[in-house]
Formats: structure tokens, C-alpha cells, sequence
């Protein structure tokens, strides 16, 4: 049987953008609050009292598992529900679920980070992770794409790792406005300006799935293996064990098997239209 | 290939006239009793407290989308092919509760597990292909990292009473699939019936002491060769059959063919195939609230891959269309399940085909669709 949720409260809320907002939570019960621990990656799912429960990325650094951070858009009936609370409510968490990025791989290697939309807040977490151990990872390319210049999320985080020695930072919107100081267009367009290589790069991408098929082609293309570029795949998914059926993908159950896949494991399945 | 139907040498006969004193033992040992029972125009299982309640005498008729029940004045209980449901509902129930919350004055929330208990329970007449069912769910519910406590407890308080098949129906494959009519695992008790009788073996410690408390004697050579030969033409009786070879692969190669849209097309996406599969597991967790709010069910009930709410994200189905919902499920029955369970998703039961408002025939589809006549 599905374990029961645990009791969390919201220590903050921030409001991103429109819509789209940051929690940042704390399990009530002391215990599991020692006992709570995720890797990069990652997911918990959420309850909302009386209405649901979703699965929602960690976005938060892992070695302040007390503070569990979850950037969520309003987009369902759960999630415009959890866009109401605020600081001092409770809500369900069971978690976390799923592989996580496989941060261990990345270690003395160039590493390509290429996110898309909200795509970032999956990854954000494991960017943070490679900040703080810097010296152990080879160039660290960080690409983000958004539709909308005005979607960026978290702008002084991404100048911030601009500043961070043999990083490399390139951002790409589909339509901005005269003062947007980055790239016009899409995130692969920004591929020849990546330091990397490709013989043992590693590649961490989310984002939608046209996007991540895109990305994983070029790169294979551009010469990193297969088996080296990751990503972390969305279906839907109810019980975070591998137990409901939903979010199959061919023989893979996306939440328990995933959602971080290697190109090679998934690109068969992926490819296949309404699979 | 010829299908095994020998019998175990250590075959116990209990006259037709004890019968009854199998659901007694039973009965004295704690269990609760389920067997066939003719309702509502189908044979399935409930609550049974007398040899009466079974189906004596009662046939079948199954085949593309049409199920009819005839009587005859056999003495035989078991003279038919899978009920119209398989054990499923009994170790996972079609809806159960998952937790209760509770939300107290301060906004504090509690959570509470659902009752656990569940009772002894025997079942009598269980087909090979639902023995092989119930073993697909136990993988999928049991063995992996979270193994799913609700169904332990049911599965565990089991107690199973096997019939070797004598008589399949029009839609019956279990011989293909490898699965019956003879069931080889997974059962406490077995009969293989006789107009005059069952003969008894015993597979399992609890399924010994029932047996003992029997008034048996040894069964007889001719009886043992009458019951090997009656299962023998079940299997030989069989027409349909899966696609030989590597169906996986074969399968994998044809996602894209053109037939997909042929079966879509016919499929009504109703989900009748995915509720009596013995081995269909999806289920969606959905929450109850009463209008006083103080405390809301949080529970799991059946889902099926035909509608568009299995596989919403981001408020669109995955799979927009009913010709995609259908290779899921054809591709996960047969291909999927290998690389996620070791085996076939399929016993070969033939409900699918049995219950389809349109007749359609998974033999003939996964036929088709891997390029082969069926």
C-alpha cells in the first residue's frame, strides 16, 4: 500500500512570476524530518487537503534536506490550490521518488546543462550541487531556453554561475524585447558556442519533450555517446511507486525506473508518436 | 507442441455425494468460501455456504463479444471456461482506501491508514490461467521496492482451490500461452472433475489438512486416465494461439503499422478488456471529501490505458487517440510485461475477447499487426 503522507509546513512562499511560485517546506514530524533525504533530480508528491496530490520536482540543495524546496505552476485543479497557501499551512508530502541525476557520472567531466521553460527547476538543484564541488567538474555549460524573455526564472542565478570560473552561461528566448541581452531564438541554435569534450562529455537536459528530442540529437550528433546524455522525462503519475500503470513508457515506469533516463535507454521510445 | 496433461501419481477421489464436505473442512478451518455462482447471467465467484450454490449442471458459450449460459443435466460443477471475472477483485479490490485525512481547527493534518484486516479466504474452482494471473499481479504488487501492504494482506489470507480445465471456451488460448488447462503452481488444493467425482492432489501444507479431513480414498487408474484425457482435448481443442517468436521484438518493430489505426477504429476504448484482464493492475487515486470537510478519503479504484485521463499531463493525453491507446495496451500485455515481469502479461484467458462489444481478438490483432495469419 501507498505509505501515508507526512505532514509538512510551508516555511515560505515566494511568487515567481505569474502563476508560478516557489514553497519552501519543513516535515512537522521530527523524525522524519532527520530521516528525509533526496538526491538532484528527484520528486515528492504533494497533498492538498481534499482535493489531490501531484508530483512535483525538488528544486532545493540536498544537504538542507530539512528545507524542501518545490517551484510549482498553477496549472490544475491541485496546483491553483496550492498556489493559495501560505507561510504556516500544512500540506501532505510522500517522498522522494525517482533516480535523480547521476551527479556521481558528471565528476571530472565537461557537463552541458540544457533546460527548457520550467524545465530548469528539475535541474536547479543539481546546478547548485555542481557550484558547490566546482573543482571536481570539468567546463560547466549551462543553457537555458524560454518562449517569453519575460518567463526567465531566478536572472541573478544564472549571472551569478555566469561569474563562477570555466562556466559557461547561454540563455535563448523565442521572442524578447529590445533590452534582452541574450540569444533570440532556440537553446540548440546556441550549440557551437559550448565548451566541451565530446569524448567524455555528459549532458543533464529537461525541458518539453520536442525540446529534449532536439537536443539529444544535435548532441549525439555533435559527438557526446548516447549512454552520456540524461534526461528527466513528465508523464502522469499518481502513486510514485511504480504501481499505478500511468506513466508507462514503453516497459519503463517513468517515476520508479525514471524520470531520469539515459538517450540510449529511452531515445526508442520517445521517438515513437503518442507512445 | 503437445500440452502436458499428466497428473500428479498422488490423486485422492471424493465421491460426488461429499462434495459438500469440502466447503465444510473449509468452512472449519476459518476461511470464508467463494465459488462459482450463476448471477445476473454470468457464472462468477461470491460467497458460497452450500455445494447447492455452485453451478451444477450450467455450460458456456463464449466468443467474440458474446457470453450465454445454458443448463444441462450433467452433475458437473465445473463444466465451463473462465468466469467473467477472474481473481483480481479478490487481492485488488476494483476501489479501496488508500488513507483518511483529517484537518483539525488550527490547520494541522492527520493522517490515518485504512482498515487492514482482511479474512481467510478460500476459493474454489480457479482456473489455470487465473492461477497464472494472480501470479502476474503478485509481481507487479509484491516484489518491487515498494510492495503494496493492502494486497500482502489479502493475498496472504488466500487459500486456493484449483479445477484443471476440461472445458474451454471458443476464446479460450491458455495452451498457447503455455498457462492450462492443467494449473501447475500457485494452488493449495486441485480437482479434476468426473461425472462420478472429483479426484483431489494436495499442493501446499494447508491444502494437505483439507484434503485429510476428507472422506477419500485412492483414485483409480481409469479415473486418472479419463481426467488426463478429458484435459488433453481441452488443450487440443483450443484454436486461437499467440504469435510465435520473439513477440517483443516483432511487436517493437511494428509500432508504427498502419493496422493500429485499423483496430482504433473498431476499438469503442470502453476499458471492458482492461477490467477483466487478470493481470491489468492500473488503478487512479482519487479523493472524496463530504461537505462538512472535516475529514476526506483519499482511495485507489480500477483505471483503464483506453481513456484520455490515464495518460493526461499538463491537461492533454499523451495518447490522444484510441488506435495509440489500444498498442498500449496490446504492446504492454504482450512486450512490456517481459522486460518488466520476466513473462507474457497474457494467460491466455480470452476475457478480453469474451467481453469486447466489438468481438476484437487480441490473438488476431498481435497476429495482424507482427505480420502472420492468424
Amino acid at each position: 500500500m501507498t505509505a501515508l503522507p507526512m505532514e509538512a509546513e510551508i516555511l515560505t512562499r515566494r511568487e515567481e512570476s505569474p502563476g508560478l511560485f516557489t514553497l519552501h517546506l519543513r516535515l512537522t514530524d521530527s523524525a522524519a524530518q532527520q530521516a528525509y533525504r533526496f538526491r538532484p533530480g528527484q520528486f515528492n508528491m504533494l497533498y492538498l487537503y481534499g482535493v489531490g496530490e501531484v508530483p512535483i520536482s525538488i528544486v532545493s540543495d540536498p544537504r538542507e534536506a530539512r528545507h524542501i524546496g518545490h517551484t510549482i505552476r498553477a496549472v490544475g485543479r491541485v496546483t491553483r490550490g496550492l498556489e493559495r497557501l501560505r507561510p504556516g499551512d500544512r500540506l501532505g508530502l510522500r517522498g522522494p521518488f525517482g533516480n535523480g541525476w547521476p551527479l556521481g557520472d558528471c565528476e571530472q567531466r565537461d557537463v552541458i546543462v540544457v533546460t527548457g521553460g520550467l524545465g530548469c527547476a528539475p535541474v536547479t538543484g543539481a546546478v547548485q550541487y555542481l557550484m558547490r564541488r566546482r573543482e571536481r567538474f570539468g567546463h560547466v555549460n549551462i543553457v537555458q531556453g524560454v518562449k517569453h524573455a519575460d518567463d526567465l526564472l531566478w536572472r541573478e542565478q544564472y549571472e551569478c554561475w555566469d561569474r563562477m570560473p570555466d562556466t559557461t552561461v547561454l540563455i535563448a528566448a523565442d521572442e524578447a524585447g529590445p533590452l534582452w541581452p541574450w540569444h533570440v531564438g532556440r537553446v540548440t541554435d546556441l550549440f557551437d558556442r559550448l565548451r566541451f569534450d565530446p569524448a567524455q562529455a555528459i549532458v543533464l537536459c529537461c525541458g518539453p519533450e520536442g525540446m529534449m528530442l532536439a537536443v539529444a540529437e544535435q548532441l549525439q550528433e555533435r559527438g557526446i555517446a548516447a549512454e552520456r546524455i540524461w534526461l528527466s522525462l513528465e508523464r502522469n503519475m499518481q502513486c510514485g511507486i511504480g504501481l499505478c500503470g500511468h506513466c508507462q513508457l514503453g516497459p519503463k515506469f517513468v517515476c520508479r525506473d525514471g524520470p531520469v533516463f539515459s538517450w540510449r535507454e529511452i531515445a526508442p521510445l520517445l521517438r515513437v508518436r503518442g507512445r | 507442441m503437445a500440452t502436458d496433461c499428466t497428473l500428479v501419481a498422488e490423486l485422492r477421489f471424493l465421491a460426488a455425494a461429499d462434495r459438500q464436505r469440502l466447503i465444510e473442512a473449509l468452512r472449519e478451518a476459518g476461511y470464508a468460501v467463494h465459488g462459482p455462482r450463476v448471477q445476473e447471467g454470468v457464472i462468477r465467484y461470491a460467497p458460497v455456504e452450500r455445494i447447492e450454490d455452485l453451478p451444477r449442471g450450467w455450460r458456456d458459450i463464449q466468443e467474440p463479444g458474446r457470453y450465454r449460459l445454458r443448463q444441462t443435466d450433467e452433475n458437473r460443477l465445473f463444466a465451463w471456461a473462465a468466469p467473467a471475472a477472474s481473481l483480481k477483485p479478490l487481492v485488488f479490490p476494483p476501489r479501496e482506501i488508500l488513507f483518511h485525512a483529517r484537518r483539525d481547527a488550527d490547520g494541522r493534518l492527520r493522517f490515518e491508514a485504512a482498515d487492514g484486516a482482511a479474512p481467510k479466504l478460500a476459493v474454489l474452482g480457479v482456473r489455470a490461467c487465473d492461477l497464472a494471473g494472480l501470479y502476474l499481479q503478485d509481481r507487479h504488487f509484491l516484489q518491487g521496492a515498494h510492495p503494496d501492504e493492502a494486497y500482502r494482506r489479502r493475498r496472504r489470507k488466500l487459500f486456493l482451490v484449483a479445477v484443471h480445465c476440461a472445458h474451454p471456451a471458443d476464446t479460450c488460448f491458455c495452451a498457447a500461452t503455455g498457462d492450462g488447462p492443467v494449473a501447475r503452481y500457485g494452488f493449495d488444493l486441485a480437482i479434476s472433475e468426473l461425472e462420478e467425482g472429483w479426484l483431489l492432489e494436495a499442493r501446499s501444507h494447508a491444502g494437505q489438512e483439507i484434503l485429510d479431513a476428507l472422506p477419500t480414498r485412492a483414485a483409480g487408474e481409469t479415473q486418472r486416465k479419463a481426467a488426463e484425457a478429458a484435459f488433453r482435448q481441452a488443450a487440443a481443442a483450443q484454436r486461437r494461439r499467440l504469435p510465435g517468436g520473439d513477440l517483443p521484438a516483432r511487436l517493437g518493430g511494428r509500432l508504427d503499422a498502419e493496422l493500429w489505426q485499423a483496430v482504433g477504429r473498431r476499438c469503442l476504448a470502453c476499458g471492458n478488456c482492461t477490467a477483466v484482464c487478470p493481470s491489468c493492475f492500473c488503478h487512479a487515486h482519487v479523493e472524496e471529501t463530504p461537505l462538512t470537510g472535516a475529514r476526506t478519503t483519499r482511495l485507489r479504484q480500477w483505471d483503464s490505458c483506453f481513456t484520455a485521463g490515464h495518460s493526461l499531463l499538463h491537461g492533454r493525453p499523451v495518447r490522444e487517440d484510441t488506435a495509440s491507446r489500444y498498442r498500449q495496451w496490446l504492446t504492454h500485455k504482450l512486450s512490456g510485461w517481459h522486460e518488466q515481469y520476466g513473462r507474457s502479461g497474457c494467460s491466455g484467458c480470452g476475457r478480453c475477447i469474451t467481453w469486447c462489444p466489438e468481438g476484437i481478438d487480441i490473438t488476431a490483432e498481435a497476429a495482424a499487426i507482427a505480420g502472420e495469419e492468424a
